[in-house]
């Protein structure tokens, strides 16, 4: 993310692919391009090298797969390479909620099994985005330029990308609101990364689940009635917990760049 | 300037200083990291990939300090972890190209830099193959090109000979001595007739420090007919690490 903008001229070198442009401004450049939507506006295609594209495109076999790939890094810069299993199985966890809820299934007083789940799936996705036990590839990922909280953000956002809409599905069909398990949701996504920074993204995400287990699930299961978390009224605490997460987060970042956090 | 300068580095893990006030230079050339089992050398090469941060003590790596801002110095970086892992569903070719994407290369020049990688490690021919269905010898060689498909000005490689035959080392020494001419290369091994061969300079570790660095010759030299091993330069290896370990026949 440099702070300036490339100039005109090597702007149009770099959209008329030159391959002379010195390394470190072509990494400036491709590096600021992604963060800065006026200059990709800026990299408007010059006519001539548009038309000769247009003729050559055709010939050379490997443009197609140049393509693809970027596709996928495009993905991949988005979705954790890990996640992708666990992404699909949080979509079936909440559908079986769901099916069950719609069998009649609840817990304890009218406590839906939409609400129970809810903050355990994003720690999930989380976990596999960035926890050395479920990402194969964390250590060689860590020593990379991208390794940092930016990345880890940008996974965090695809996760939940996958996870709130499949919660917010189920809480149309459910009749749960949206208070009832947003809150709980995106307090315990930041929580995990929050509490990663101190003891690492795998630990932090089995301790949370556990103490939802315990604390919240258990009990309501064992007395039959709903936990005073589970309450609407509760979400102000949730909102507080969330910004706490968040600060913490901003404080601890430079830990994102390292290998602890993985642990 | 030299490549790596590290002064008195601590790392603590738990309870013990994995790496106990280690000081060491390095600039070109490849340099054969020694030591027996638990001796720090994955802890060292971790330090100096900057994903484990030091307890104590300083780093800098081409002329930065490498605390705080890492992209810079990371950009310049290769690193084959002890235990690489990798994506079973990826083919070869999207495996070290996504590795290229992570290392912030530009885009337009990933897929030759990775074809000229997947060359030098001879698996041109396995691009488009899964990575699932590679021996265990291939994916250490995947290891090797995504740690070098960005050209690194430093190149640490954590056991990368573990599971090569005999041809395929061969080939591995010439690429690194070609590598070493103008970066700094950093291997760590067991196999020290692959130091005698392939390294400029030797490195030796034992409990966290330093316990020697210099030619493989000045390492020949230091053992005698009563020390352990086969060729001079394992019997230096044994007088240098049995001199400072008291006991213990292994
Ligand atoms: N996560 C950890 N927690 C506690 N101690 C650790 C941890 N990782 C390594 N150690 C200890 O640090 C010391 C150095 O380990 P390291 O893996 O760096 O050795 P090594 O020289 O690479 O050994 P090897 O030749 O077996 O690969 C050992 O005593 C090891 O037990
Ligand atoms: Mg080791
Ligand atoms: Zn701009």
């Amino acid at each position: 993310m440099t702070a300036h903008h490339p100039s005109e001229q090597l702007l149009h070198r770099y959209s008329r692919g030159d391959d002379d442009i010195p390394a470190d401004q072509l990494w400036g450049v491709e590096s600021h391009l992604e963060s800065c939507a006026p200059c990709r506006g800026r990299l408007a295609p010059d006519p001539t090298a548009q038309a000769v594209w247009t003729n050559l495109e055709p010939l050379l076999d490997r443009t197609p797969q140049m393509s693809r790939a970027r596709a996928r890094w495009r993905v991949h810069g988005w979705v954790s390479p890990a996640a992708g299993p666990w992404l699909a199985m949080i979509l079936l966890v909440t559908a079986a909620a769901v099916a069950l809820d719609r069998v009649g299934f609840v817990v304890g007083e009218r406590v839906s099994l939409v609400v129970l789940i809810a903050p355990a799936l994003p720690v999930l996705g989380v976990a596999a985005s960035w926890g050395r036990s479920l990402d194969p590839a964390h250590e060689v990922t860590a020593a990379t330029p991208r390794a940092g909280l930016p990345l880890v953000l940008r996974r965090t956002v695809a996760v939940l990308a996958v996870v709130v809409p499949g919660l917010a599905a189920a809480g149309v069909l459910t009749g749960v609101g949206f208070v009832r398990w947003l809150l709980p949701c995106l307090a315990f996504t930041v929580g995990t990364l929050a509490l990663g920074t101190l003891i690492g993204v795998t630990r932090a995400a089995v301790v949370l689940i556990a103490a939802w287990a315990l604390v919240i699930v258990a009990p309501t299961i064992a007395f039959s009635r709903m936990a005073v978390a589970l309450d609407p009224a509760a979400a102000p605490v949730w909102a507080g917990l969330l910004v706490a997460g968040l600060a913490v987060l901003a404080a601890r970042r430079m830990a994102f760049a390292r290998l602890e956090v993985n642990r | 300037m030299q490549a790596i300068e590290a002064d008195s580095l601590v790392v603590r893990l738990g309870k013990r200083n994995a790496v106990n006030g280690l000081s060491l230079r390095l600039g070109h050339g490849v340099h054969g990291l020694l030591g027996p089992n638990g001796a720090g050398k994955t802890t060292l090469i971790r330090t100096l990939a900057t994903v484990q941060s030091p307890t104590a003590g300083t780093l800098s790596l081409l002329g930065t300090p490498a605390n705080g801002r890492l992209k810079a110095v990371r950009r310049k970086l290769g690193y084959l972890p002890q235990h690489f892992g990798y994506y079973k569903r990826f083919k070869v070719r999207e495996f070290v190209e996504y590795l290229a994407w992570l290392k912030e290369m530009p885009s337009a020049r990933i897929p030759g830099a990775v074809h000229t990688a997947l060359e030098r490690v001879g698996l041109t021919d396995r691009a488009e193959d899964r990575m699932k269905s590679l021996s265990g010898g291939m994916v250490r060689r995947v290891g090797i090109a995504q740690a070098i498909v960005n050209d690194p000005e430093v190149l640490l490689l954590d056991e990368p000979t573990v599971g090569l035959d005999p041809a395929q080392r061969l080939r591995f020494r010439e690429l690194v001595a070609e590598l070493g001419r103008d970066s700094c290369v950093l291997i760590s091994t067991h196999l020290v007739e692959d130091v005698a061969a392939a390294c400029t300079d030797v490195v030796l570790v034992n409990e966290g420090s330093l316990m020697f660095q210099g030619t493989p010759a000045d390492l020949a030299t230091a053992g005698t007919a009563q020390h352990v091993g086969d060729s001079p330069i394992e019997r230096g290896y044994s007088a240098l690490i049995s001199a400072n370990s008291a006991g213990g026949a292994w």
